[in-house]
């Protein structure tokens, strides 16, 4: 006989909630985290255009002057001042991270965690460095 | 005078009225020494004896205690009334896994998970008894003696998002203590544990939100060894594609 409870014996029906798609508003950790995986979009953004820009080179003055026009229509500007915010968050967040992965051990020291995340950001200087170097000197 | 008060806000759920949850109100003594599971047991005890849920050794050693206070994962043996005060607090079951009743929640998922990363020193071949015991360096168990400390409690299951949206997701303890033997030197389990929990099921599925070790009350630190794990399977990715490049 089919019990009106819904349940049977030394089974009892369990309650099981379904995760909401706005799961993630319910919390400031939750927001920051889907934000950081919404800027995965701007950094795909930013690899394409920089293809694109080395194309706009690649195919001579005249585009590469077209490309720059584009470039400096206000809607393109305001896209990629918020694309390049969204990166620098992506990187900062990724490089602060970065101690819980890598466990650095020289002899019996282990590598402190700040050094590592600041291992990252120097890197990211030298490189920024050398680019800008080389932008100034030509 | 009279004595302080809390109100506590424990959902319901009585599978054999067929009705959903729902929130039922007690006001319980406000005080200093005592927990939310204390208050939980003066409810049980004094007010509704109907009212179920798990606890064992009130000492955040048994990992049983585990509930959602005012939407955040905690041993309620270690949350103390005033922290709330003054309320209403409320108690919900931990999330993530199906409720059988009250604040009781079915955890064979997790009992099969830990299972299948097979938690325990894996020796390809027995050492005969003879020729001693393992010899462990304080250095080689300061490796992973944090990932040690797991009490199976599933908090950073019920923090976890992730293991809310794809519940086949191996979860934050079961990579952890994964990690934990990985990091053994007595240990040789590591390749078959890798073959295991390389995949969409296992590391990978970790999206790094961080909060299983927010969590955590034993300071176990899953997200970190979940992602030092995916360090050491992406290494072994590279080495098995440059020896068949190499082939």
């Amino acid at each position: 006989m089919e019990s009106k409870t819904g349940y049977t014996l030394h089974h009892p029906k369990w309650h099981r909630d379904a995760k909401p798609i706005f799961w993630w508003v319910k919390r400031w950790v939750y927001i920051g985290f889907i934000f950081r995986e919404l800027t995965s979009v701007a950094v795909a953004y930013s690899a394409i255009l920089m293809i694109i820009l080395y194309r706009s080179v690649q195919s001579g003055p005249e585009a590469y002057a077209q490309m720059l026009e584009c470039l400096s229509h206000p809607v393109m500007l305001v896209i990629n001042v918020l694309a390049l915010g969204a990166v620098l968050y992506h990187s900062i967040t990724w490089f602060n991270l970065s101690p819980k992965a890598m466990v650095v051990r020289l002899g019996d020291w282990r590598v402190p965690d700040l050094m590592i995340a600041g291992g990252n950001y120097a890197g990211w200087f030298l490189i920024s460095a050398v680019i800008a170097a080389a932008y100034i000197l030509g | 005078m009279a004595e302080e008060t809390i109100t506590i806000e424990v959902l319901r759920y009585l599978p054999e009225n067929g009705a959903e949850p729902e929130f039922q109100s007690y006001d319980v003594p406000l005080r200093s020494d005592w927990v939310v599971l204390d208050a939980l047991n003066h409810i049980k005890d004094h007010i509704d004896g109907t009212l179920s849920y798990r606890w064992s050794c009130r000492m955040g050693v048994c990992g049983s205690c585990g509930m959602m206070i005012n939407g955040e994962p905690v041993l309620t043996c270690a949350a103390f009334l005033t922290k709330y005060a003054p309320g209403p607090i409320r108690v919900e079951p931990l999330a993530h896994f199906p409720v059988v009743r009250d604040l009781v929640t079915e955890v064979t998922d997790f009992v099969d998970k830990l299972k299948h990363v097979k938690p325990w020193v894996v020796r390809e071949e027995d050492k005969p008894l003879e020729e001693g015991e393992f010899k462990q360096t304080p250095a080689e168990l300061s490796d992973f003696k944090s990932y040690t400390m797991c009490i199976n409690c599933m908090l950073c299951y019920s923090a976890c998002p992730v293991y809310g949206l794809e519940p086949g997701f191996a979860g934050p303890a079961a990579l952890a203590l994964a990690q934990r033997y990985n990091l053994d030197n007595r240990d040789e389990g590591n390749d078959e544990r890798m073959a295991r929990l390389s995949n969409d099921e296992g590391i990978w599925s970790c999206t790094m939100v961080g909060e299983c070790s927010e969590a955590c009350p034993k300071d176990v630190d899953p997200a970190g060894a979940i992602q030092r794990y995916k360090l050491a399977g992406a290494a072994e990715w590279w080495k098995s594609f440059i020896t068949r490049k190499g082939k």
